[in-house]
């Protein structure tokens, strides 16, 4: 099987199971690209994470890295539609069956259901992250900084960001 | 920019979308959530407070990356099926190119000397951003006993205990639409 075959279907099975998307299924997608295909190696696996992470937009980008690892340009591309358009379709649609039950009881229980464990698993994401950020106390302190300029003020967080990377690159963090 | 009829939904052209996508996807370090967020409720105000966590919350049930979902959502919402297309192109327009260009230099380079040391700090900076835009989500939450309780049992589960999201995920949200259910009024 042609390898940009191989790719498609595995990230487009990957698409469907991901609830809560890429980073849930990281684990699979290092047996598959690793262990199962050896597409890359367990070093490269994660240095592609670094670079996607280095990236703006969606963290599904370690996917696109991986199809450009096995094919260039049309890997990067077929990974990336296969990742997105199983989940994009299916959101599609139940979006659209959605939106018919605007203003029925139990759409809006469903939704003041959800609403307070979504925000529960925002919080505990950003946590995740500014815990887990590698750099002790500084990097604590950064978080909480931007936590409360975001919070409290007008400021674009992306000054908070330049201001943050230039910590970093001065060895500060 | 878009005009929001009393008690309707914004006009948003095509293109408004995917400027406004490329926007959020172009600034979306550490993540694109919050930036796309920022975008639709207090820059460009094409939803409101609810509405956001509304679309975001099916978004977080289905599979797949979540704020791709909620681009296609969105666009599918104000411009059909082509407005999905046109919302999720405009997201990953930037993304791509950035991340493309940056593994093409790191085959050449072989290193990304700095990236590591700008990443500590952007990463840290990044999950300050993700916990106010918790806090500023919370806040259009009702202030109800049954929001507060269900909202610290998912932290608590997934970012103190740090239990598998999956499992957690569909034991509370039954309850929690339950007791929605019962308590509506």
């Amino acid at each position: 099987m042609s390898p940009l075959v191989t790719l498609a279907l595995r990230f487009m099975v990957l698409s469907l199971v991901a609830i809560g998307g890429v980073t849930s299924v990281l684990p699979e997608v290092h047996r598959v690209a690793v262990d199962v295909h050896h597409w890359v190696s367990d070093a490269e696996f994660t240095q592609l994470f670094v670079i996607a992470r280095a990236a703006p937009g969606p963290n599904m980008l370690l996917v696109s890295l991986i199809g450009w690892q096995v094919a260039g340009l049309p890997g990067a591309l077929v990974a990336t539609a296969a990742m997105c358009l199983p989940s994009c379709t299916l959101s599609y649609f139940v979006a659209h069956t959605w939106e018919r039950f605007r203003g029925a009881a139990w759409r809006r229980a469903v939704e003041a259901g959800l609403a307070p464990i979504t925000v529960g698993l925002v919080l505990a994401t950003g946590w995740l992250v500014a815990r887990g950020a590698p750099g002790g106390w500084v990097a604590y302190g950064i978080a909480a900084v931007t936590t409360a300029l975001v919070l409290f003020t007008r400021v674009n967080p992306l000054w908070i960001f330049v201001g943050a990377g230039v910590l970093g690159l001065l060895g500060l963090v | 920019m878009s005009s929001v009829p009393a008690g309707g939904t914004p006009r948003v052209t095509l293109g408004e979308l995917y400027r406004g996508f490329l926007y959020a996807g172009a600034r979306g370090f550490g993540g694109a959530m919050p930036w796309a967020r920022r975008m639709l409720v207090e820059e460009r105000r094409w939803l409101t407070v609810q509405e956001f966590t509304d679309v975001f919350s099916l978004c977080n049930f289905l599979p797949g990356p979540n704020i791709v979902n909620v681009s296609v959502v969105i666009g599918a919402r104000f411009a059909g099926p082509r407005g999905a297309v046109v919302a999720f192109s405009g997201l990953l327009t930037v993304p791509l190119l950035v991340v493309l260009t940056l593994a093409a230099l790191y085959s050449r380079i072989g290193t990304m000397p700095g990236v590591d040391a700008l990443l500590r700090g952007v990463g840290a900076a990044a999950g300050g951003l993700v916990l106010a835009t918790g806090v500023k989500m919370a806040e259009g939450l009702p202030r109800t006993a049954r929001a507060a309780g269900f909202l610290l049992a998912a932290f608590v589960a997934i970012g103190l205990l740090r239990w598998p999201l999956v499992p957690v995920l569909f034991t509370l949200a039954p309850l929690s639409v339950l007791a929605a259910w019962f308590r509506r009024t």
